[in-house]
């Protein structure tokens, strides 16, 4: 199965990053080698198998759901890329 | 007494333990030569300042019971640090200031340890020679030409070339073992489940695992006790009593069963691995283990199948950088325009090219024929392990299929760079603990490494088959230190 240079398109879009036209060429040469190589895993029979998700397949743990920070307000909006510390900044949203 | 930085980190502690050396002493010796080896490029971040204070504040105050007592070590930049930065290497993360510790370095810090500093590596851990950070490749010191491995390439840079005493790294699917076997050093990489992930920035979260990098199996051991712990705030860390492994550490291995896996001799393979091969089993034979050949059919689906799984959950796990809470912004028309400029402009080529085959392989249509296919293959060669540990106690191979290559020599075909962790990345889909050890050199000079897989949970057993090897093969690079300015 070959991946086209629409799919590629798609794929960026779903993946939420731009390509320019280079970068998107450049892909598709890429993904195909690397799927071309990833197709070899059509050789083995797997009806039967069950996936594996996880190693460790022991039951999750529960907790209480309890707050255990308080008060990290300003810690929470540190790290934002907006000079807005007291909030997170979006382009707007709604008209 | 020889220079503190000749010292392993076993001899520095108990020399600190017996107030030979203080932790002044020991931080100073570390941040100069550091400083005059800045053209490795194996620092992201350098924190010597406040090493050097908090080393001080240590000698005030000893408190020799710790387990680091004052030992300064430089991490990988993948590990959350409070108060410092922390990028992964990456420019979408080029700002990004952790206000939490990630309990991996959390660990160590309780255990006496001083932060030196971050240290670089492939852009969020993808990557096999260090080529893909943002601020640029490693160099390695065994020679100036070479990759020092990946992704924990700075890590394992810093720890060859005598930056840090030891070192931690994260291990995916091999970027723990394959930079220590590039560089002479050895690598753990710990059953999944024995150090909490919390705190590191995440890649593939079903395979990640942190562990240490040293200078030799003691300090592995060591290094390895500090930092497993269970922790609450990791759903897949394992609650299961951690042994000493240092204390526990002994080399006989008598009467264990060593498997010999057919399906990793594979074609192309040098003469210098075969024979390190080779002489590792005689090694063993001497040590009174018992050589066994095994099979694991499944062996050559693994990268393949790697390469569904790790972009897959890595598409899944890149998706929070989208410039709204943290970390770097391109600003654009609407707020979809502003996620895809930010992801575009923040993320490597590599990274990219990884979120597409994860994109791509969960997308609606695929995921039958791709992911929920690697998943029951990934089945497949855990049952591979599961029957030969019937059989066996641990398993030998080669840790890499060459020695470290030139910088620049793979960058530009994605498949030939993803088939050097043909024999550490079965390792991480299993889940099972792996050591590389220094095992001899190739044609040209550089080291290569030999790799134990044990049982899970069973880090005693292959650090003590790793601890008789070391022995045997009593591992010398003759390290010329061309890349220090004076």
């Amino acid at each position: 199965m070959s991946i086209d240079l629409k799919t590629v398109k798609h794929i960026s879009k779903l993946s939420r990053i731009s390509l320019d036209e280079e970068k998107a060429k450049k892909l598709e040469s890429d993904l195909n080698s690397i799927f071309k190589w990833i197709e070899q895993l059509n050789e083995l029979k797997t009806e039967n198998i069950e996936p594996l998700s996880s190693i460790v397949e022991a039951k999750l743990r529960l907790r209480k759901d309890e707050i255990k920070s308080k008060n990290i307000r300003e810690e929470i909006l540190k790290n934002s890329p907006d000079e807005n510390k007291d909030f997170f900044v979006v382009p707007k949203v709604v008209e | 007494m020889s220079n503190i930085i000749d010292l392993s980190l076993s001899e520095l502690v108990s020399n600190i333990k017996n107030k030979k050396i203080s932790s002044n002493e020991a931080t100073s010796a570390y941040v100069e030569r550091s400083k005059k080896s800045r053209s490795l490029n194996a620092y992201n971040e350098e924190t010597f300042d406040s090493a050097l204070k908090k080393s001080t504040e240590f000698d005030s105050k000893p408190d020799l019971n710790k387990k680091l007592p004052g030992v300064p070590i430089a991490v990988k930049d993948l590990f959350c640090t409070k108060n410092v930065k922390t990028t992964a290497s990456s420019k979408i993360l080029n700002n990004f200031i952790p206000t939490y510790e990630s309990t991996v370095t959390k660990n160590l810090w309780n255990d006496g340890a001083i932060l030196l500093g971050k240290l670089n590596c492939d852009e969020f851990a993808m990557g096999s020679s260090n080529e893909t950070s943002y601020f640029g490749n490693v160099i390695s010191p065994i020679d100036k030409d070479l990759v020092p491995g990946g992704s924990s390439g700075g890590s394992a840079s810093a720890l060859a070339a005598k930056l840090t005493p030891a070192t931690i790294g994260t291990d995916t699917g091999g970027s723990i073992r394959q930079p220590a076997s590039f560089t002479g050093t050895v690598g753990l990489k710990p059953t999944y489940g024995s150090c909490s992930r919390y705190g590191i920035v995440a890649f593939a979260s079903s395979l990640d695992q942190a562990g240490p990098m040293t200078r030799n199996v003691k300090d592995a051991a060591l290094l390895l006790e500090v930092m497993s712990s269970f922790d609450n705030n990791d759903s897949t860390s394992v609650d299961f009593k951690r042994p000493m492994y240092s204390n526990d550490l002994s080399k006989n291995i008598k009467g264990k069963k060593i498997g010999i896996p057919k399906e990793y001799r594979v074609e192309g393979m040098s003469e210098e691995i075969e024979k390190l091969w080779e002489d590792g089993k005689k090694y063993l034979k001497d040590c009174g283990a018992e050589i066994i050949d095994v099979s694991l059919p499944h062996t050559k689906f693994a990268l393949p199948t790697y390469y569904i799984v790790a972009p897959a959950e890595a598409s899944s796990n890149l998706a929070r950088y989208d410039g709204v809470k943290y970390g770097f912004r391109t600003e654009g028309d609407n707020l979809i325009d502003m996620y895809e400029k930010t992801r575009s402009a923040g993320f490597g080529d590599e990274v990219k090219r990884r979120i597409m085959i994860g994109t791509y392989v969960l997308s609606s249509g695929y995921y039958d024929a791709y992911y929920l296919k690697a998943q029951k293959v990934r089945r497949l060669i855990k049952n591979d392990f599961n029957n030969v540990f019937q059989k066996v106690d641990a398993i030998l191979t080669p840790s890499t299929p060459s020695s470290a290559f030139k910088i620049g020599e793979k960058s530009n075909d994605p498949v030939s760079m993803y088939l050097n962790d043909i024999f550490t990345v079965p390792v991480n889909l299993a889940g099972l603990p792996g050591i590389s050890i220094p095992a001899g050199l190739d044609k040209k000079g550089y080291p290569l490494g030999i790799q134990i897989i044990g049982k899970s949970f069973d880090e005693q057993n292959i650090l003590n088959i790793a601890y008789s090897m070391e022995d045997k093969i009593n591992f010398k690079f003759n390290l010329k230190e061309w890349w220090m300015n004076e």
